[in-house]
């Protein structure tokens, strides 16, 4: 399955919800473009949903930092929403849970942006 | 104790498993490598998790002898070797690239590099498997990955049935 992201507003919150697969080639491209897309639109608060995300690489793993940073040194703000434990388990072990601020629950997360 | 071993013995014995395939430098061949990777690893009687660890390194593994080895070279070719032996899954990955130097490679653990995009892969595959060893060389890199199969407690729990 490929990766598939649709975006919807909630509380001047951008919400990001992902599916399938962030690898190396189109899922990677297709998450980049995706938060550029919303950076050129003013919209910078960003709740990115991977609760449907099924498989994440290094390649994902570092799309995922790149969008974080790019975001950040636009003014703006990126957290993560419904890791599965895979997803969960690859950013404890690469020492990014404490990077990111992950979220279990959509309202207290976009709360967290204000 | 005998008779735990003796079991795993024959089960092995039974499904001893060797496969290679030769593959083009291509995005495709990372998503085969997985595929493959995961396939056999089922096989093999891994669980789930196992299964995904395995297929993990697998993948990135390829994605370096694509990318980093062999540049995506059409003229270059990556070799993936699946063999069963014994307690362990051994898969070796090599390329036809100039071969990278390891010492290159930095922590990305260490807080200056938890921001970068890119260098998890070896990490990611060291994380994965018991055991891992690379050999660079001017003609190639070769990197050997070692799962043990953990049947002998299932074994265990037959025998003792």
């Amino acid at each position: 399955m490929t990766m598939k992201t649709s975006t919807r507003q909630v509380d001047g919150v951008t919400i990001v919800d992902c599916s399938g697969r962030i690898t190396l080639g189109e899922g990677s491209v297709i998450l980049r473009d995706t938060v550029r897309d919303l950076l050129s639109k003013g919209q910078k608060k960003i709740l990115l949903n991977l609760g449907e995300v099924t498989y994440i690489d290094s390649s994902g793993i570092g799309e995922l930092v790149s969008a974080f940073t790019t975001v950040r040194n636009q003014g703006g703000d990126l957290k993560l929403l419904n890791l599965t434990k895979k997803v969960h388990d690859l950013l404890q072990i690469t020492k990014l849970y404490t990077v990111f601020d992950v979220k279990d629950d959509e309202a207290a997360g976009v709360k967290a942006f204000k | 104790m005998f008779r735990v071993d003796e079991l795993d013995h024959k089960l092995f014995a039974m499904t001893e498993l060797r496969a290679s395939y030769t593959l083009d430098s291509t995005l495709e061949t990372v998503d085969n490598a997985e595929q493959t990777a995961s396939r056999i690893a089922a096989e093999a009687g891994f669980d789930e998790d196992e299964i995904m660890q395995i297929s993990m390194a697998v993948r990135e593994a390829a994605v370096n002898a694509v990318l980093h080895g062999n540049a995506y070279d059409p003229g270059k070719k990556v070799r993936l070797e699946f063999e069963r032996t014994g307690h362990d899954l051994v898969i070796t990955i090599r390329d036809q690239g100039k071969g990278w130097d390891l010492a290159k490679i930095p922590d990305p653990l260490a807080p200056e590099n938890l921001l970068k995009t890119s260098g998890r892969g070896i990490f990611l595959i060291r994380s994965f498997m018991d055991e891992v060893q690379i050999h660079p060389s001017q003609t190639g890199t070769e990197i050997k990955l070692v799962k043990h199969v953990r049947g002998s407690s299932a074994g265990a729990k037959e025998a003792s049935q």
